[in-house]
């Protein structure tokens, strides 16, 4: 295979001075980037490993805010106890992510740069991709395959979806992406970190430039964040990137009326996808009323650009959301290894 | 470590597959050998027109970049897929994948970088044929019965009933996705040849690289120790076996080569596409008036693959009026294979989905309808049965799952989001039968020895073939050594079809009663003789079995109507909200002739299930036909079942004994366990959302719509 050096960083210094160099990659677990290598995907010079720098806390403030280091564990943050009581959003989302063996090697901080599982993107042989040689166009959409694409932030140069569960969860929570940089430290919304065509070059998957790495993640203590839930909906009933995806985070007032909700989805755009519009509406509805979580719900659809093959998706988006409203106010609701939508048989 | 017992012998092989211990092809130690990748074409049509390789010479390690120029004539015997790389020596492009370089370098890795290298240019390329567009042909030489089959008048049989269903079915192309890729080592010794393969037959193996080198049979051997799952991709002798013993010919040292798993999807096949149309025709009590039947699959452009859809249909129901058609059509694709379950796999899929809608359209239970429909003799040829228990699989299997208490009406069962269903569906398989031969042995202090050239592919066959010498033999089955996968065994033809526990047991079963024959003319009795053997100090025996004469060249008997039975009951919740369907609960019978050794015969069953879910619910490799590519060449894109889609399988088996088969009494069950399970969950589906969904795998989006139709 292509030659490379390698190299440990030491510390955040020496990490941040080696991915200067032109061809660095950073790597942690090495889950994604061993994909990448070996599909041609990238073939950096130097590999900079960043597994020795202090990043695997898992800590709650005293405000009950939440600080996850970019290297801890996908399997470690599931595990938390302050994170399954107090986030259920975020360890099922982890926790319906990937297997055991990957969660027990994959970082937070690598779960979030995940490319895109566009089959044309991931393809043996070189077809058109715009995300992986800017200018070259589409497969995807030449060949009319797009049941798996976005129907949200797309562009006639890609399609394509980003496959984080994680992303979403952090999205719904209101979430902070903490980056640094030779600038120093910066914080980007959970929501923003991902870019979507429309917004740059489908060769730029996220806001990350190539001499800055992610430190960590910050969740904010919010009481909407118990009330919460990741529905996942595939086909297989495990080991699979979500077809579409909801995180819900959410406050009641009076019993059974949505106070304030966030709405994140999976599997729809090429970042987490707000449901802004429909987070307005809801406020005040009740959940039992399910024909008004429906019409809520829908004013977020009024602008969504279905390709050919993934009209479905329009729908199933919606319902997935109103499912998941519901099964954020019952946290008591079978865990996520039963639910049908989620998990197998029982 | 292996225990006796009414449930069976724990297969030999297990813990050193269990602990890393077994030796597979690609772990045959191959000191000095150079490691070979292939180089696919990225393309579907048209013409190579240059090569360019100077840079994958030139990286690390690299030692030699063949092209078809370099590789001698090599002429293909039976069985042999196509060699395109011969091909391409004038240019022509037949698939994507197909083989136009061979790269070999001092690693795997290296070798695997190299080959990324190498660029191709083409011309003429041009849009490729798929199957929709394809028009329907016949096979130009046909492997199974022949392509149409009639008997009475279907038109008046439609004519004359009381209720009629017509309807199409699809199934989709699948991949076969063994655990191990195929690998092979060669190396040449002078002009004696030894290959390590993962195959299904290493005699067919054998026979090709002989033909192929132009050297006699005996100067070829080859060994294949384990394989990890066939399935039916390892059964025919593929181009990369041929061009690893060509490399090492060329270069002159040996040569290791393992596929890809990307490769795996273009080098050996797949379970192509089907297109299936079913009309039922049944009087007032549900009794079949006239059954036609038609298939078309995907074939490449040169090949004649056909899955033989249509077949069950010829003997499953007693019907006055039957036709079948079985058609291919050309596309620009690497070649199909045969794959768990071939023929019956995706036919009866169509077959009972069509006698579920016959049964809602007619009132009658399913089960009962077939009871109904149960035939004498088989309905097309008459010919009698030579064992079939479908009756007792029904009644038992019914019964099992508790089906007297099922609403028959859609949607008529709700837990919370999800509909519940139960469906069902009859299984068949077809018997093919190869001949064998086996020397047994035993050594005068007990030690018992079975030779066979036959292959371990997974299922178990070495406590099977244990067993049925420690029976005839009266000793310890944990005492007997089984040895196979060698060509310097006593032959053997494929483990394919389902055929080895008859074809090698048949022979096991004959040279141990013949080596027991041997020790009672000896006076010895029991295997206490020590000393009793005479000087050699051991006494063998070598016997052979094969099917009757006048079978036809699969082993199928021409004097009765042989199949294996089954019948599987499953349970699925639908949430049709969101387009989910998971697998509640299943239950199977199967009549298989003499079971054997039941703990393999089990986890057959079991597998085969996991095999049928997988058909009717995820496994779909979809096509690119504006590319003409398969779309996701890996186990992320090409989705198999995992353990969290299968739930608790209560599978039994019937008593059941078929004495024209084969001295066992036994039959095949690999496939079978494949079959049935697609159909029992789409009409599951059915029960339990209303909606007929006849393309499998049935999608979210397909499932979706089952919900809007309430």
């Amino acid at each position: 295979m292509k030659e490379f050096t390698y190299v440990k960083a030491p510390d955040m210094a020496a990490a941040l001075t080696a991915l200067r160099r032109p061809g660095a990659q950073l790597v942690a677990g090495g889950t994604e980037l061993l994909n990448w290598l070996k599909d041609g995907i990238e073939a950096p010079d130097h590999l900079v490993d960043i597994t020795g720098l202090p990043l695997t806390a898992v800590d709650v403030g005293p405000h009950g805010r939440l600080r996850v280091g970019a290297l801890a564990r996908m399997s470690d943050l599931a595990a938390h106890p302050e994170v399954a009581r107090e986030r259920p959003v975020l360890a099922q989302s982890l926790l319906l992510a990937a297997s055991p063996q990957l969660r027990n090697m994959a970082t937070i901080g690598g779960n979030l740069q995940q490319r895109t599982r566009c089959p044309y993107f991931r393809a043996d042989t070189p077809l058109p991709c715009n995300k992986r040689t800017p200018g070259a166009g589409c497969a995807a959409l030449q060949a009319d395959d797009t049941a798996q694409h976005a129907i949200f932030g797309w562009t006639q140069e890609c399609a394509a979806t980003h496959p984080s569960d994680l992303a979403v969860a952090l999205a719904a929570l209101d979430a902070t992406i903490l980056i640094s940089g030779p600038g120093g430290e910066r914080r980007v919304p959970a929501d923003a970190f991902h870019l979507t065509p429309e917004e740059a070059e489908p060769r730029r998957h996220t806001v990350l430039a190539p001499d800055e790495l992610i430190t960590g993640v910050e969740v904010p203590a919010r009481p909407s964040a118990r009330l919460s839930h990741y529905l996942k909906v595939r086909q297989r009933a495990s080991y699979e990137f979500a077809v579409v995806s909801a995180a819900v985070a959410l406050e009641l007032t009076a019993g059974d009326t949505i106070g304030s909700v966030r709405i994140a989805l999976g599997g729809v755009a090429h970042r987490p996808w707000r449901l802004t519009a429909a987070e307005e509406a809801l406020r005040g509805t009740e959940l039992a009323d399910t024909d008004a979580l429906r019409a809520a719900v829908a004013i977020s659809f009024a602008d969504a650009r279905p390709l050919p093959g993934n009209g479905y998706k329009v729908e199933l988006a919606q319902r997935a959301a109103v499912r998941a409203l519901r099964a954020a106010a019952r946290p008591e609701a079978p865990d996520v290894h039963r639910a049908g939508a989620n998990g197998g048989p029982r | 470590m292996n225990t006796a017992s009414p449930a069976g012998l724990r297969r030999p092989d297990g813990p050193a597959k269990l602990t890393g211990t077994a030796r597979y092809a690609a772990d045959t130690p191959a000191h000095g050998a150079a490691y070979a990748i292939l180089v696919g074409a990225t393309v579907p049509t048209g013409r190579l027109t240059a090569l360019h390789t100077e840079a994958a010479r030139g990286a690390p390690g690299v030692s030699a970049v063949l092209t078809a120029e370099d590789l001698p004539d090599m002429p293909l015997g039976p069985l042999v897929q196509p060699l395109p790389m011969r091909r391409s020596r004038n240019g022509a492009i037949d698939y994507e994948g197909q083989p136009i370089a061979i790269v070999l370098a001092d690693g795997w890795e290296r070798a695997r970088y190299a080959a990324g290298l190498v660029r191709a240019d083409y011309a003429d390329t041009r849009r490729p044929v798929v199957f929709d567009e394809a028009p329907d042909a016949v096979e130009r030489e046909p492997l199974l019965s022949p392509p149409d089959e009639t008997k009475g008048d279907v038109a008046a049989g439609l004519a004359a009933a009381h209720t009629v269903v017509s309807a199409t079915y699809t199934t989709a192309d699948r991949h076969h996705s063994p655990m191990e890729p195929s690998a092979t080592y060669a190396r040449w010794d002078g002009d004696r040849l030894t290959v390590h393969d993962s195959v299904q037959s290493i005699g067919l193996t054998q026979l090709a690289l002989s033909t192929a080198f132009g050297v006699p049979f005996e100067s070829v051997r080859v060994i294949c120790p384990f394989i990890g799952g066939g399935f039916g991709c390892k059964g025919y002798v593929w181009p990369h076996q041929l061009l690893t013993a060509a490399a090492a010919k060329v270069t002159g040292r040996p040569v290791k080569l393992a596929l890809t798993r990307t490769q795996m999807f273009t080098s050996c096949g797949h379970q192509p596409t089907t297109r299936q149309t079913v009309t039922l025709g049944a009087d007032a009590r549900g009794r079949l008036t006239a059954l036609r039947h038609t298939s078309a699959n995907a074939a490449s452009l040169h090949g004649d693959h056909a899955e033989g859809a249509t077949e069950a249909s010829t003997w499953m129901y007693a019907s006055p009026a039957i036709e079948v058609r079985r058609r291919i059509r050309h596309t620009d694709r690497p070649e199909p294979t045969p794959m768990r379950a071939p023929h019956q796999g995706p036919g009866m899929f169509a077959l009972e989905s069509a006698m579920d809608e016959l049964a809602y359209a007619t009132g009658i239970d399913p089960v009962e309808l077939r009871l109904r429909n149960e035939p004498e003799t088989d309905p097309l040829t008459g010919r009698p049965f030579s064992s079939r228990e479908l009756r007792a699989c029904l009644l038992r299997a019914a019964d099992r799952f508790g089906w007297r208490d099922r609403t028959p009406e859609p949607r008529s069962m709700r837990d919370g989001d999800e509909l519940i269903g139960w469906g069902m569906a009859a299984a068949t398989m077809d018997t093919f039968r190869f001949a064998a031969t086996a020397r047994v042995r035993v050594d005068a202090d007990g030690h018992v020895r079975v030779e066979c050239g036959t292959q371990e592919i997974g299922t178990g066959l070495p406590g099977v073939i244990a067993t049925i010498a420690s029976d005839v033999l009266g000793t310890d089955p944990d005492a007997v050594e089984v040895r196979f996968g060698d060509t310097e065994l006593p032959p053997a033809w494929m483990t394919a079809g389902s055929s080895a526990t008859m074809g090698v047991g048949s022979a096991v079963y004959a040279a141990a009663t013949e080596l027991k024959e041997k020790l009672k003319e000896l006076g010895v009795s029991g295997m206490g003789f020590a000393g009793s053997l005479g000087a050699a100090g051991f006494l063998e025996a070598e016997a052979g079995w094969g099917p009757e004469e006048g079978s036809d060249l699969a082993g199928r008997s021409r004097t009765y109507s042989m199949h294996t039975y089954g019948a599987v009951f499953a349970e699925v919740r639908v949430d049709d909200e969101l387009g989910l369907v998971r697998v509640a609960r299943c239950t199977a019978g199967y009549a298989a002739g003499r079971i054997i050794n039941p703990l393999t015969a089990r986890s057959q069953m079991t597998g085969g299930l996991a095999w049928g879910i997988g058909q009717a619910l995820l496994e779909n490799s979809r096509f690119d036909g504006y590319f003409g590519r398969f779309v996701s060449k890996n186990l992320a894109g090409y989705t198999v079942p995992v353990n969290a889609d299968i739930p608790e399988l209560d599978v039994f088996f019937v008593d059941d004994h078929d004495p024209h088969a084969g001295p066992l009494g036994a039959k095949g069950i690999g496939e079978l366990g494949a079959v049935g399970a697609g159909a029992a969950i789409a009409n599951a589906v059915f029960h339990a959302t209303g909606k007929r969904l006849r393309d499998v795998p049935m999608g979210i989006a397909e499932v979706m719509a089952a919900g809007a139709a309430r």
